[in-house]
């Protein structure tokens, strides 16, 4: 290459080589590949969020009076728990007492349940922490304890010790009757 | 693939093939390659680690065959592999303990080579390599460990997965895109599946790295210092072929103990409960190897800081080559540094000890000492406080620091002379600054 270089002229551009032609194929060329390239990558990054079918099975509906008072019904919802609470006079009680003590995410107990609907605490059951399921009545609040880092909630589902971040999810849920609930 | 090569090929084949694809020579090279001649066993481990990579392939590829990656079947698949698939018992059980030995070999390796140095240059990129290699041999086993669809399979799945929603912002489309759905369930089931048959080959793929790495500088060795002549080395074959063949034999010893009398003892009996998402085991604990990073992770109070602190202490072995400020590669040397080597082995151990135990349990039984901040003192959730607080220091303040403050013993002229003359005689002017040595 070199000989037959020599002997030409020692600058390229000199010769009508223009060289803002050149570099823009370079350019345009690199930036088609690129383009491609991430045009092609979403496809193959975005298979993995959740499928049609997947988000086509949202709702759910639960019949309350398959709930004793006192107690709770664990359902699936999206591949997750779902806690059904029916509370007592005293366990709504001490939640709404402890709404101005002081908590990592603060809320109102009223702001966790429908209005008038004391009674009925409703929550995604997956602890905010690494998504374990917290067990019923543990805790030192009588709320739910999480077994594995141990995250203690109240009867309002609120953090109050322990590694989570936040209080349990309310989902999105309406009555259609008394004693009927569609969630999601 | 360094130096010259002193293959001759014999016949007329072999010179036709040289000329074309001199495989024979590629080979010839590696077992004749020039190796430190005062290798001990602990060298042996890269062998080990070898056919543990060959094992677990091997007996992937037989359980991929019988296994059916699917919620419903699962953890029934596994179960028929274990009653009716001939053989299927061991093969099974040499997978889920041959992942456990893989591990036991990797940390041993790994030690090693904070011991003698082997990090420092000019093997900085070997050593960043072999970090790749134990990131994706810890994303191997644990997606391993979720195929066989068990209680401690799924919410383990559910806790490591949910490790990523603790990044602000993109946290929960993080996690929905890794599960691909609202929860782990059987897209997440499958996607492991695949990615766990993936990696194993990339592992494979990047130990060529590795070894390509190796063999541009050749092996660190127990002096740490640098081969000078011929006198320092032997041929690979046969002299490390038969050394690392006796400690493969050893090694493999211990694997058949467990295999075939003690097969369940390195795993946790609630997996053989089926996954079920509505219950979480009442002490949800990872396999034995991830105990460390998981006492970490427990030991801060707060999510995303623990969570980067778990993972900081990986990113920590990727940057030690330039953390390390010594000149001295061989811990032999390095008396002072020997001492905080060994108190860390001990962090690492005591972290590993925590991570299995519940946050709450007392280090002493039967003593309640005082309650600091939001603990006991008397609490594993302390005790792997105080080791995190030493891992980390080691990698960052001391090591850093005692390069340049210490004063190492003198190392010997080159590795033939200690094996000549014992090094309490070697000459008094050997001793020097560390700064001076190169």
């Amino acid at each position: 290459m070199a000989d037959t270089v020599a002997g030409a002229s020692p600058d390229p551009h000199a010769a009508g080589d223009d060289p803002s032609r050149r570099d823009f194929i370079h350019i345009a060329a690199t930036t088609a590949a690129i383009g491609a390239v991430a045009g092609l990558a979403w496809p193959f990054i975005d298979q993995m969020n959740p499928a049609g079918d997947t988000l086509a099975l949202a709702s759910v509906e639960f019949d309350l009076t398959k709930v004793e008072q006192g107690q709770q019904v664990v359902l699936k919802w999206r591949g997750k728990p779902l806690f059904v609470r029916s509370r007592t006079g005293a366990e709504i009680a001490k939640a709404v007492k402890d709404d101005t003590a002081s908590m990592r995410d603060p809320a109102r107990d009223e702001d966790r349940h429908k209005p008038g609907k004391a009674e009925w605490l409703i929550l995604v059951g997956t602890c905010t922490h690494l998504g374990c399921v917290p067990t019923f009545g543990g805790g030192d609040y009588g709320g739910w304890f999480c077994p594995c880092h141990g995250s203690h909630y109240d009867t309002s589902g609120r953090i109050r010790k322990g590694p989570a971040p936040t209080n349990l999810a309310v989902p999105e849920y309406a009555f259609l009757s008394d004693t009927k609930v569609k969630i999601g | 693939m360094s130096g010259h090569s002193s293959y001759e090929p014999k016949t007329g084949i072999e010179r036709w093939l040289d000329t074309r694809l001199p495989i024979v020579r590629f080979g010839a090279d590696l077992l004749d390659f020039p190796t430190p001649k005062n290798l001990n066993y602990w060298w042996t481990f890269g062998g080990i680690l070898a056919m543990c990579l060959g094992i677990q392939i091997v007996t992937g590829i037989v359980l991929a065959m019988h296994y059916v990656p699917h919620v419903d079947y699962a953890f029934n698949s596994v179960e028929r592999i274990m009653r009716d698939v001939n053989f299927g018992w061991l093969v099974r059980y040499m997978h889920a303990n041959g992942a456990s030995m893989f591990f036991i070999a990797v940390y041993i390796h790994m030690f090693r080579g904070l011991y003698y140095g082997s990090y420092k240059a000019p093997r900085e990129i070997l050593w960043i390599l072999g970090c790749v290699i134990y990131l994706l041999m810890m994303a191997t086993a644990f997606m391993g460990y979720v195929l066989p669809w068990g209680q401690m399979s799924f919410h383990g799945a559910v806790v490591i997965t949910n490790l990523f929603g603790a990044l602000p912002i993109v946290g929960e489309s993080i996690t929905t895109w890794l599960w691909g759905g609202f929860a782990v369930d059987n897209a997440t089931l499958n996607r492991f599946f695949s990615l766990h048959f993936l990696l194993p080959f990339m592992i494979a793929g990047v130990v060529i790295l590795h070894i390509w790495a190796l063999h541009v500088p050749g092996n660190n060795n127990p002096t740490g210092v640098n081969v000078k002549s011929k006198e320092d080395t032997v041929p690979f074959h046969p002299y490390y072929t038969v050394k690392d063949g006796f400690a493969i034999s050893l090694f493999l010893l211990m694997f058949a103990t467990f295999v075939f009398f003690q097969p369940n003892a390195l795993g946790d009996a609630v997996n053989y409960v089926p996954a079920n998402p509505l219950v979480t085991p009442a002490h949800i604990v990872p396999e034995w190897y991830f105990l460390p990073f998981y006492a970490i992770l427990r030991a801060v109070p707060d999510k995303l800081m623990g969570v980067l602190l778990m993972f900081g202490a990986i990113a920590m072995l990727f940057v030690l080559p330039w953390l390390d400020t010594s000149k001295v590669r061989s811990m032999r040397y390095r008396p002072t540094a020997k001492l905080y080597f060994g108190l860390f082995v001990l962090a690492c151990l005591i972290l590993g000890y925590c991570g299995g135990r519940l946050p709450d349990d007392p280090v002493i039984p039967g003593i309640s000492t005082f309650q600091l901040l939001d603990a006991d003192l008397n609490s594993m959730v302390w005790l792997s406080r105080v080791a995190t607080a030493y891992y980390f220091g080691y990698f960052v303040v001391i090591l850093p620091i005692l390069g340049l403050t210490e004063t190492p013993l003198p190392q010997p002229e080159s590795i033939s002379a200690p094996v000549l003359s014992h090094p309490a005689n070697a000459p008094a002017g050997a001793a020097a600054s560390p700064e001076k040595r190169g």
